[in-house]
Formats: C-alpha cells, sequence, structure tokens
C-alpha cells in the first residue's frame, strides 16, 4: 500500500474508485472471496501470509518462512503476530513473535515454533508445514519492543522458546551496525535444544555483541552451567547497570530474573514478555470456582456453575439471547480467555477469544467474557 | 398430562384426562400414544445421534461447504459473464441458468446454513453465523431474529411462529377466517414471485404494524437496514452490472431480473415443502409450554415435512429437502442429514410417528391445495382427517 501512495497523488483515488466499484459489484461478500480463487494471495482487504521455506531444528523445532500478503505493515523487534492455521478443518490461531530482523529483506516473516506435546497448532506446523501453505494472518502487536531511539548498551535474556523475540532484537541491532554494548544471555535444557544455532555463531562475531548460551541440565555442554544467576549476568554484561534489558521465557525463569534485577534496584530496567510454553490446561475436575468477568460491563461475578447466560443475568445484564437451548446463536459472545465446557456435548475448550454460545456453556474456574 | 393430535394443524389438549381418554375421531386410525418414557428415549438417541455427528465433523465438511462456494461464484462469474453477448440468445439463457444457480446456492446450501451456525465451529471469519451476508435483500441480522430464533425455537406454535403463513396467508385451521383470506392464492403468488422482498419484510410482523401493535420505533432500526442492504442488491444487479455491459444495459438487466425471480420461485416453493405440506402438525402455546428437549425433539418431527429427491436435489434445495433433520439439528452441516434420514426415519418408525416425506411435485401439490383449501373458512372445508400422535407430557406442564 505505501509504496502506491508513494507513486503519486493521481492513483490513490483511482485505485480506490477501482476497488470502490469492485466491491460494488461482489456486494454481499467482499472483493477478497472472490480473488481469492484465483489465487489465496491476491487479496484486497484480508492479511494473510504464505510459507516460502521451512527448515526443521532437531525433533521438536520448526522455523517457518512467510510471504506476507501486501497489508502487512511490517513489525518492531520483540512483538508477536496472530498466526490462524487449520487443523483437521478447524482454524486455530496462535501467538508467535517473529525472529527475524525488522529490517530482513523483501518483508518477509520468520516465525520458530516448537513444538509441545499437547499443542494442537505446534505439532501440525511441526509435522506437516510445506512450502506453499497459507496461513491467517493479524498485524503485529506487544508493547514488547526496542524503542526508538536505540538504548546505548542492551541485555537480551530468554530461555527456550523464549527466544524468539529476543532473537528479534538481537538480528536488529545487528542489521542497524549498533554501536553500543549487547548481552545476549540464553537458557536450554540440552545443547541440542538449541536452535538458531548456526544464526547465533554468526551474530556473536559481530562487533560489541556478546551471545552466551547456558545448559541447564548438562553441566559442561554450554557456556555457562545451571539456570540464571546474578554471576551468569556479571559474566554475560559487567556493564548491567547502565542498560536495558529485554527477558523473555518461561514463568519460572523470569521470575529468577526479576528477583536478581529488584535485588540490585534495576528493576526499572528490565523489561518482560510473559510467555505460555504449554495451551492452557483443561481442569480435569468440575469444581464450581473462579470469577466470571464480564469485560465489556465491567462487571466480576463469582461463578455458579450455571450456564453463561444466567450468570450473566443473574449480575443484572441483558445480553443478547433468543432459544435458550444452544440452536439459535443469537447469544454468542467472545470468550476472551479462560475455559469453559459445553453443557450439551460435556466439551471443555479454553483457546482465548472464541464466540461462544452463552446459553449451553459453563464457565470452568475463571473466565472473561466479553458481554 | 394432556395430549397433543398432529393432524393438519389442530391439537386438542386434554388436561387430566386418562392417556387413551381422547377417542379419536371418525374416520381416523387409533392415535400413536407416546409415553414420558418414550419421549425421553427418543430424546436420548436424538442427542447419541447429535453426538455421533459432532464427533465426525472436520476436514471432510469444511472441503464440501469450500467445493458449494466455488462452484457457486464460479457459476456467478460464469452467468454474469455471459451477459455481455445477448446477441447469442442460448448463451445468454445459459447465463441466467448460472446465475440463478449461483443464487439459489448462495442463498440455500451457503448462506442460510452457514447463518445457521453450521460452519461457526471451523472457526472461519468468513463463514461465521455472525458476520455472513447472503445475496438477497433481506439483512442476514435480521434473518438470523426470525429464522434461526423465532422459527426454530417456536416452530409451528399456532401464535409464536410467524412462518405460519407469515402473517399473510391462512394456513392452519387454527388461524382464524375472516373475508381477507378469500384472497389466499392470490397473496401466496405474489409472495412466491416476489420472495425475497417478503423475506426481507418477515422480520416487519406487518400484521401487528396493521393492527397497530408496532409503531415507528419498532420499524425504523429494521428500515434502516433494509435501505442499507437491498440498496447494495439493487445497486449491483440492476444498476452496477447493467451498466458495465455499455451497450446492453438492458439486456442484463432482464437477466438479472430473470435470475432473481428464478431463485424466489425455487426458494419459495422449497420452503413452503418444509411445514405445509398435509400431514403436518401445528401446536399450541400451552400444550408446548416448558417443553423438555425430548418433547421439543418430537414437535420438530411432527411439524417438519421431506422432500425425496436427488443428490443434486437435495444441494440445490440446501438440503433443506430434509426439514425434518434440519428441525432436529439446525446446526449441524445440512449435507450430513442425507446421512442421519434413515436413522431418524427409523427412530419415527420404531415409535409409530409418521416421517413425512414426499416427491417434489407431491408436496408443492399439497401445499397449493392447503393455499386454496384454507381460503375458506372452516364452517365450509371441514378439518382434515390425519392419524393422531398423542403425547404424554410431564405434570410440570399441567
Amino acid at each position: 500500500m505505501t509504496d502506491i501512495i508513494a507513486g503519486g497523488k493521481r492513483r490513490v483515488p483511482l485505485l480506490r474508485r477501482f476497488v470502490g466499484l469492485a466491491e460494488a459489484m461482489a456486494t454481499p461478500h467482499g472483493v477478497d472471496r472472490y480473488t481469492e480463487l484465483i489465487a489465496p494471495t491476491v487479496t484486497v482487504n484480508d492479511l494473510r501470509a504464505q510459507v516460502t521455506a521451512v527448515r526443521r531444528e532437531g525433533d521438536r523445532s520448526v522455523t517457518l518462512s512467510l510471504r506476507p500478503t501486501r497489508q502487512w505493515r511490517g513489525f518492531r523487534a520483540g512483538q508477536f503476530v496472530r498466526v490462524g492455521v487449520v487443523v483437521d478443518g478447524v482454524r486455530h490461531t496462535r501467538c508467535f513473535s517473529p525472529c527475524g530482523s525488522e529490517h530482513g529483506a523483501d518483508g518477509r516473516l520468520e516465525l520458530t515454533v516448537k513444538a509441545h506435546p499437547s499443542g494442537l497448532v505446534s505439532q501440525e506446523l511441526l509435522e506437516r508445514a510445506r512450502p506453499g501453505l497459507m496461513v491467517d494472518l493479524a498485524q503485529a502487536a506487544g508493547e514488547f519492543h526496542l524503542p526508538m531511539p536505540r538504548p546505548r548498551d542492551i541485555v537480551l535474556i530468554s530461555a527456550g522458546s523464549g527466544i524468539t523475540p529476543v532473537l528479534a532484537m538481537l538480528r536488529t541491532l545487528v542489521d542497524e551496525r549498533h554501536d553500543g554494548r549487547v548481552a545476549f544471555l540464553h537458557y536450554v535444557r540440552r545443547p541440542e535444544e538449541l536452535v538458531h544455532a548456526q544464526e547465533l555463531r554468526r551474530l556473536a562475531a559481530a562487533r560489541g555483541v556478546a551471545v552466551i548460551v547456558g545448559c541447564t541440565a548438562a553441566d559442561g555442554a554450554g557456556d555457562v552451567d545451571g539456570h540464571f544467576s546474578a554471576g551468569h549476568l556479571a559474566l554475560a554484561a559487567p556493564w548491567v547497570r547502565g542498560a536495558q534489558a529485554y527477558l523473555c521465557g518461561p514463568a519460572r525463569m523470569m521470575a529468577a530474573v526479576r528477583e536478581v534485577y529488584d535485588g540490585m534496584g534495576l528493576g526499572a530496567r528490565l523489561h518482560t514478555e510473559a510467555f505460555d510454553a504449554a495451551p492452557a490446561a483443561v481442569p480435569s475436575d468440575d469444581e464450581v470456582h473462579g470469577t466470571v468477568t464480564f469485560s465489556a460491563s465491567g462487571i466480576d461475578a463469582a461463578n455458579t456453575g450455571d450456564v453463561l447466560l444466567e450468570q450473566a443475568e443473574a449480575a443484572g445484564l441483558s445480553p443478547e439471547h433468543g432459544c435458550r437451548m444452544g440452536i439459535c446463536f443469537s447469544c454468542t459472545a467472545v470468550r476472551r480467555s479462560g475455559c469453559t465446557r459445553n453443557a450439551l456435548t460435556g466439551e471443555a475448550d479454553a483457546e482465548p477469544d472464541q464466540p461462544i454460545q452463552l446459553c449451553i456453556n459453563r464457565p470452568v474456574g475463571d473466565v472473561d467474557i466479553v458481554v | 398430562m394432556f395430549a397433543l393430535s398432529g393432524p393438519l394443524g389442530r391439537t386438542i389438549t386434554r388436561r387430566d384426562a386418562a392417556l387413551h381418554a381422547g377417542a379419536p375421531r371418525p374416520g381416523t386410525a387409533d392415535p400413536v400414544v407416546l409415553t414420558r418414557d418414550d419421549i425421553e428415549a427418543i430424546g436420548r438417541e436424538l442427542d447419541a445421534l447429535r453426538a455421533e455427528t459432532v464427533a465426525k465433523l472436520g476436514a471432510e465438511d469444511r472441503e464440501y461447504i469450500y467445493n458449494v462456494i466455488k462452484a457457486q461464484r464460479g457459476l456467478e462469474v460464469a452467468g454474469r459473464a455471459a451477459m455481455y453477448v445477448p446477441f447469442l440468445p442460448p448463451v445468454w439463457l445459459a447465463g441466467v441458468g448460472a446465475l440463478s444457480l449461483s443464487k439459489i446456492l448462495d442463498n440455500m446450501e451457503i448462506g442460510h446454513n452457514v447463518m445457521h451456525g453450521q460452519y461457526d465451529w471451523m472457526r472461519e471469519r468468513g463463514l461465521s453465523s455472525r458476520e455472513f451476508e447472503w445475496d438477497t435483500v433481506c439483512p442476514a441480522d435480521q434473518w438470523r431474529h426470525s429464522h434461526n430464533y423465532m422459527h426454530h425455537t417456536f416452530t409451528n406454535i399456532v401464535g409464536k411462529d410467524r412462518d405460519i403463513g407469515y402473517g399473510i396467508l391462512r394456513m392452519d385451521p387454527d388461524q382464524k377466517w375472516n373475508p381477507y383470506y378469500l384472497g389466499n392464492p392470490v397473496w401466496a403468488t405474489l409472495l412466491m414471485v416476489l420472495f425475497e422482498w417478503g423475506v426481507m419484510l418477515h422480520d416487519l410482523e406487518i400484521e401487528n404494524v396493521v393492527q397497530g401493535k408496532r409503531g415507528w420505533v419498532d420499524v425504523k432500526p429494521l428500515a434502516v437496514g433494509w435501505w442499507r442492504k437491498a440498496g447494495r442488491q439493487v445497486l449491483k444487479d440492476y444498476v452496477v452490472f447493467p451498466a458495465l455491459s455499455g451497450p446492453f444495459f438492458v439486456t442484463t438487466l432482464v437477466g438479472n431480473g430473470a435470475a432473481n425471480l428464478v431463485r424466489n420461485l425455487w426458494a419459495y416453493s422449497i420452503i413452503f415443502c418444509g411445514h405445509f405440506p398435509t400431514g403436518v402438525a401445528s401446536f399450541s402455546e400451552e400444550e408446548t409450554a416448558d417443553e423438555s428437549k425430548g418433547e421439543w425433539y418430537v414437535r420438530q418431527m411432527l411439524g417438519s415435512a421431506n422432500i425425496s429427491g436427488s443428490p443434486l436435489f437435495h444441494i440445490l434445495s440446501g438440503n433443506l429437502s430434509h426439514q425434518i433433520e434440519h428441525h432436529l439439528f439446525p446446526d449441524l452441516p445440512a449435507h450430513r442429514y442425507p446421512e442421519l434420514a434413515p436413522r431418524v426415519e427409523d427412530i419415527c418408525r420404531r415409535y409409530g410417528l409418521p416421517y413425512n416425506t414426499g416427491g417434489f411435485f407431491r408436496q408443492v401439490g399439497s401445499v397449493w391445495g392447503k393455499i386454496f383449501r384454507f381460503a375458506l373458512p372452516n364452517t365450509l372445508v371441514g378439518r382434515p382427517k390425519v392419524p393422531e400422535v398423542v403425547i404424554e407430557r410431564s405434570a410440570r406442564a399441567a
């Protein structure tokens, strides 16, 4: 889009007029519902991406190169994107942080996905992703990214699949020939779990960059041994007091880093991104507990175990509804987070941001519903 | 406990009577009797059938609906392209046919079914019941209210289901007769020809506006929706595409109008065969108050009728030829109905329930028979004689 706008004043209204006419012809379905039949990459409005290369590393990780359609506005190193992948007929959406440089050639996107044994989408991508695969994509989002202008000295800390946003930062800084100091401190359990090993070696050769890989479960295999410690930090970045730090990893590791930083009085310099290593687990027991948050109304109520429509009404709300028996879909609302169980089928589901029928779903624990 | 008889839109309430107390009317067979246990057993069987089908949903259903969509888009593009050669009448006529088929597929196998939430489980934005719009003048949100909620929840309950006669026809002996209904065949013909506009006006509840029960406050938001949706549809079919065909403006306009008309005749005929053929039951509000799921299921089965035909016929009817299965499972992908039909019919047979099905012409003929018959008061044409179904209801309803 930007290159067309930059191309001259007259082309914008012409293009708009053309798109307007095309929309009038394609109503009510929209132009994309026709163009996608020619080629899935040809869209006027919808952003999506095509996999152009697939590289598997170890037995659990896969790195995808994606070419987004022209609506893609790029990303800032550290941000995440939502990617929608079809698994057995159902489109599932997950967040991934691109691990390439902001300045990557031709606007491609690089995602490294670590497969979890129970991860539907990650398993699907690990086993079946091929060049040509189309995925849904949303514009990059998230506050976790390098600020402008760049801080002079930067510490990047990560563990496991938390490497992706900070690797994007490191690659971006190297591409920018950043003239400050950069320490990259990353943890894996065993050396064979390290992804992008070759790329890390290349980046380590850049001026002012220190790359240190810690192995937590294999003594002597890494640059440092054991879990994160103040000693590792001092080794990687003796200049840590003047630096800004960016951290991404599993909750326990993040807590350990936070403790060290707070202990040094540097808490304000530590910027973090939490990520869920495993998809939200469905509780096995159906004991009634938790809080139902009706986030569009700003009301919290203790979960009574009733279906959500009745709980909303008990909280004084009157959401749109119809049949109250699960057939008319009038009461469908978005479950932002948490797990609900379908009262008709007994099936539980915890995928965030999914539309559900209020009249036949009961919350299991804490649930945030947009009502 | 009370009884519910299933002949042609008539229901009899027999409170505090013994189960068999209702003597069948002269000339009818002994009523079929369903006990409470029977009804709950039917409910369990249908719930199990539903669960079995839900478990099967996956890549196959996705592929099916996208193939139908591809076919529809292909027919649409081909039909609109053929409008550019009106000087070759066979090609132009084939174009009208293709565009008609496109609109039929769009409205029935795609639109109606997607808007029922049959493909919501795919979590695909373009196929979400909340977002889908169809190629007809009726706005999707208004349709979802009058159809998915009102009609599918209160199916064939006289006074609640406005699909009984759509507020302008008399299709049931329990609808009170007045001289206006002498025009029944005329109103039905007009509704058939202008069907998409009739569907658009459905949520208006014209009879309530006439009676002063609904005012401008209720109507205004609907009218805004019509203006927006119908405006775009009219612009597309009667201005933009004719204009784009330059010298062939008039023939394209006629062709587009013809395609809309063909769709109207077809959709009307299929939809009227769903609930109006002879033998379909209607119900009163009191006898259906506080229904159990099993009772709801039985009402859906007694209140709907199927049309037999070929696989292509079923697709073109949006599988509404399987109206009984559709009313039992309105949110299951409709292309699954043919495989469910023998199982549902078997349940009906085992419990002695009627399973109303017949060829297209028989069912359409039966519907038109009713349209003419109920133009006249019951005193002249009487009530049709059909076997009864007696339903034992739980005490909470009494």
